[in-house]
């Protein structure tokens, strides 16, 4: 691991002659990606908007989604995405321990947005019986938000990740890149968020 | 080391952000989170402006989002990330759009007579 790391900042140290942000290679590339991530997610909304109906004489979505809760999850979801914004702030001022600080603030907001959707999901599908496998809505339906909370998950790991570095190795060139990729990643998926409470839970109810 | 902070000082404002960009973008999202959810949960929105409301009010925070928290602007620096952005833009709009487009007319011509007035009162 460490090997690793070092290895790492040797090739940033290498570019570093080019004296402005040696890390933006790997951002735009990491840019990349996220786009790549939204033609996957637009494939699911357009999945979700075409099958919104087909309810198969199952529930719909009036009669299964909680507005208040899903308020809640946004909230939550979106001081988490305030409170990364004030880690990379303190990264980039070069203060660690707030930095981690603010990353385990984060960590808590996510971890409570995921909690809630796990909560959701086994709501639905244990008390409503409303699983993935009632009708191609709720298939839709899990599909959907299923892959937005299983990045939420893949992010709160990553989180886990970059405190330990941020803890062990410091702010290097590295772990700044490293976390400026994760901030990208995690304010997207706020982004994806605001389209599926929109389409979603806000047009499910109408 | 020192001056290396200083140089990314310089770059906070622009860049990256910085405590006030960050409280701007935080409050305006807030907002129109609540502007989104009250559309349809206060009932004092009529029931033909709910719709229009929500989507108004979903693409304005993505802007703020991106704006704000994702740092897009059309700036030197960020220009490659809007392009990239922009061409993603199209690539959706064709699977959504199209999507529907395709189905909905596939819906209107192979639904049976008897079928549709069933499938009017379910959807």
């Amino acid at each position: 691991m460490t090997a690793i790391t070092a290895n790492h900042g040797a090739v940033a140290h290498g570019g570093a002659h080019e004296h402005h942000d040696d890390g933006s290679k790997t951002l735009l590339g990491f840019w990349i990606y996220l786009m790549s991530d939204c033609l996957i997610f637009s494939g699911l909304f357009a999945t979700f908007a075409v099958l919104g109906h087909a309810t198969a004489g199952g529930p719909t979505g009036k009669e299964l989604f909680d507005l208040k809760f899903v308020f809640g999850e946004t909230m939550l979801l979106l001081i988490s995405s305030f409170t990364f914004g004030l880690a990379m702030l303190n990264m980039h001022a070069g203060k660690r321990s707030k930095v981690i600080t603010w990353l385990f603030v984060t960590f808590l907001f996510g971890a409570g947005f995921v909690g809630m959707e796990v909560y959701e999901f086994h709501h639905l599908i244990v008390f409503e019986n409303a699983g993935p496998d009632r009708s191609a809505f709720l298939s839709a339906y899990f599909g959907l938000v299923g892959t937005h909370g299983l990045h939420v998950s893949s992010g709160l790991l990553w989180l886990v990740v970059m405190m330990l570095q941020v803890g062990k190795f410091g702010l290097t060139d590295a772990v700044q890149r490293r976390l400026s990729c994760l901030s990208l990643f995690w304010h997207f998926l706020d982004l994806v968020w605001i389209c599926v409470f929109s389409f979603v839970y806000l047009f499910g109810v109408l | 080391m020192s001056s290396q902070h200083g140089h990314s000082d310089a770059h906070a404002h622009n860049a990256h952000g910085s405590l006030k960009s960050y409280t701007v973008g935080f409050a305006l999202s807030l907002i129109l989170t609540v502007l989104s959810f009250g559309c349809v949960m206060s009932g004092a929105v009529p029931q033909h402006l709910i719709a229009p409301g929500i989507v108004v009010f979903c693409i304005a925070q993505l802007l703020v989002q991106l704006a704000f928290f994702l740092h897009m602007s059309a700036a030197p620096g960020q220009r490659d990330n809007l392009s990239i952005g922009v061409f993603t833009l199209l690539i959706i709009a064709i699977v959504v759009v199209g999507s529907l487009w395709v189905m909905h007319n596939m819906n209107m011509y192979m639904m049976h007579p008897v079928m549709q007035s069933s499938s009017s009162s379910i959807g």
